[in-house]
């Protein structure tokens, strides 16, 4: 009951977020040259004039600049985000469509990061100043400097065009018609390069943070007193510290889920993998704002419930922690 | 400030990207005097594979990818040193005015700096271009409206702490004014820091604009790296060194500027030093 009454709270305090981007969002139009009616319809030249009409009408744009806020606010608040003429759809539906495939690709590589990370970050502290940990301190460096883009064409050179083992792009084999098992597997292939590309970076980030945040625990007194106690290292690490290491690196994760959509954008292009970063790339390429301007609302609160998502999983690992 | 310097000098890593960074300097200044030509100019025959006349080949228009590539350095550095710059002033304001008056002014621009740290910054700074037409300068304004907030961030905990010295408040007793304690007290205090925070940032920065020109949002009449790779994409499959050699560039650029800035930080950071 506690819980559910926290999890409502914690919804009441991100509608400011939603808010402000909705703000932004209107700002973006308006600092847009030309009428914003032409940006809302995208390719200006696609629209009819009657429809430019209509736009005109539905987001207030003959009223005072007040009214027209508030136009776009209650649209905004239905999920009334447009009609998207080059691609002949809603706006909603487009993204709601497509929103299984980067899903799965973005919860694949934060997954990865997470876990390969945390693991990394461990076993360089633990042996700290060795070969293993200045080969992680390496990678790690490399692979915070690697554009993601660059590193899943990279991979495409070897593992696609000059192995032949992986697909370089698609969400599955077209025409191929497997089924169960079969098109599981098939996805997972076409999954494996984005998903590292996507990853790397994080991957490499959670790697350093754990490490500095296990460094960090090992010198509190709790340590000393388990180790008085003559527990054995291991337990020391596993029963005392790593509970307490994992909170920055929760934290942490909740900030980077934003920018984890916008890197999927980019890997997605390279991938050609069918999810809203393609969308995004193909809404840019036609200059169809007001789906651009869709995708950036909606992974605003794709945004606030992954923070959600950490808070709740922060209370569930520090008990201290009031709700 | 001097004794963190001769402490940055120490540390071998941090030495390296030095190294690095002047090597790419010295290309950026040597660049006209090597390729006189314009890099969009046609040098040869297409699709030359590196190593022949071309060291690193040509593209599918047969321009030479080194001058590219070389020209290309000179516009990443502009844009990551220029968006941080303005990220550093933009950022140091608003963290500087919240960290100095306290109060309610504090916790709406904290609020409002929150606020742009939680948006998904790619997508802002691309929604940015599109609307400015891509070009330098807009390139510049989208990096810097997403990198602000870790300085401003960092500012207002500096002058918090900083608020309660002597000196600062002996400044007030003496009747400055308010520019005057900031300006001319506050800010030169945190200079270490923003200089520390700032390089990492000029990394980010350079990644940043390699994203967004590789999405087609680069100024269309300068050459960069993320424009030679998009352009490259295409022929992946039959010539891979149009894409492979402009992202190793950035891949060492970056590098060694985060490598640089993680000395300053060692270095002019006594906090973190002992880590």
């Amino acid at each position: 009951m506690r819980f559910a009454r926290y999890i409502g709270y914690r919804l009441v305090t991100a509608l400011p977020v939603i808010f402000g981007i909705i703000v932004l969002n209107f700002l973006l139009i308006h600092l847009a040259p030309g009428d914003a009616a032409s940006v809302l319809a995208g390719e200006s030249g696609a629209a009819t004039p009657e429809y430019m009409d209509e736009l005109r009408h539905k987001f207030g744009l003959d009223q005072s600049l007040g009214m027209q806020f508030l136009t776009y606010v209650s649209n905004m608040a239905h999920f009334n985000l447009g009609y998207s003429y080059r691609n002949d759809a809603d706006v909603s539906s487009l993204i709601l469509e497509r929103l299984g495939p980067t899903s799965l690709l973005m919860l694949t590589a934060f997954g990865t990061a997470v876990a390969l990370g945390i693991i990394l970050g461990l076993v360089a502290a633990t042996g700290r100043n060795s070969w293993r940990d200045n080969i992680i301190s390496l990678i790690s460096l490399v692979a915070y400097a690697t554009p993601g883009f660059w590193l899943g064409l990279m991979m495409i050179v070897i593992f696609s065009i000059g192995l032949g083992w992986l697909p370089t792009s698609g969400f599955d084999t077209v025409g191929a018609g497997h089924e169960g098992w079969a098109e599981v597997w098939d996805v997972a292939r076409h999954l494996v390069m984005p998903a590292v590309s996507l990853a790397l970076f994080y991957l490499a980030l959670y790697a350093r943070l754990m490490r500095a945040s296990v460094l960090e625990q090992t010198g509190m007194d709790y340590v000393t007193t388990a180790r008085a106690k003559g527990q054995t290292e291991r337990r020391i690490m596993t029963g005392h510290v790593l509970r307490n290491a994992l909170l920055p690196i929760v934290t942490i994760a909740g900030v980077q889920a934003g920018n984890l959509i916008g890197g999927s954008i980019v890997v997605e292009t390279v991938f050609g993998w069918p999810g809203i970063g393609t969308l995004a790339f193909n809404a840019l390429q036609s200059r169809d704002l007001n789906l651009l301007l869709a995708i950036f609302f909606m992974s605003a609160c794709l945004i606030v419930i992954i923070n959600l998502a950490v808070d709740v999983i922060y209370v569930m690992l520090d008990p201290r922690m009031e709700i | 400030m001097l004794e963190g310097f001769a402490r940055f000098a120490r540390n071998r890593m941090a030495l390296f990207g030095a190294a690095v960074l002047l090597c790419l300097l010295l290309l950026v200044v040597l660049t006209p005097v090597i390729y006189p030509d314009d890099p969009f100019k046609l040098a040869g025959p297409a699709l030359q594979p590196p190593g022949g006349r071309f060291l690193l080949g040509t593209d599918t228009l047969g321009r030479d990818v080194a001058a590219e590539i070389a020209y290309g350095a000179r516009t990443s550095l502009i844009i990551g040193v220029g968006a941080t710059l303005a990220a550093i002033v933009f950022g140091a304001v608003a963290g500087g005015v919240a960290g100095y008056y306290r109060g309610r002014t504090e916790t709406v621009l904290m609020r409002i700096t929150e606020f742009f740290q939680t948006i998904p910054a790619f997508i802002f700074a691309l929604l940015i271009v599109a609307i400015l037409s891509p070009s330098v300068s807009s390139e510049i304004i989208a990096i810097a409206a997403v990198s602000w907030p870790s300085i401003a961030r960092l500012v207002r905990g500096e002058f918090v702490s900083l608020g309660g010295r002597e000196f600062v408040q002996a400044c007030a007793g003496l009747g400055a004014s308010d520019a005057r304690i900031i300006f001319n007290h506050m800010l030169p205090n945190c200079a270490s820091s923003i200089i520390a925070v700032g390089s990492l940032l000029i990394g980010t920065a350079i990644l940043l604009e390699a994203g967004l020109a590789f999405l087609g949002l680069g100024d269309p009449n300068v050459m960069s790296w993320g424009l030679i790779i998009s352009a490259g994409r295409a022929v992946l499959r039959s010539a891979w060194w149009i894409c492979t050699f402009p992202g190793i560039a950035i891949l060492l650029t970056v590098l060694g500027i985060n490598l640089i800035g993680d000395g300053l930080n060692e270095a002019l950071n006594p906090r973190l030093r002992e880590r």
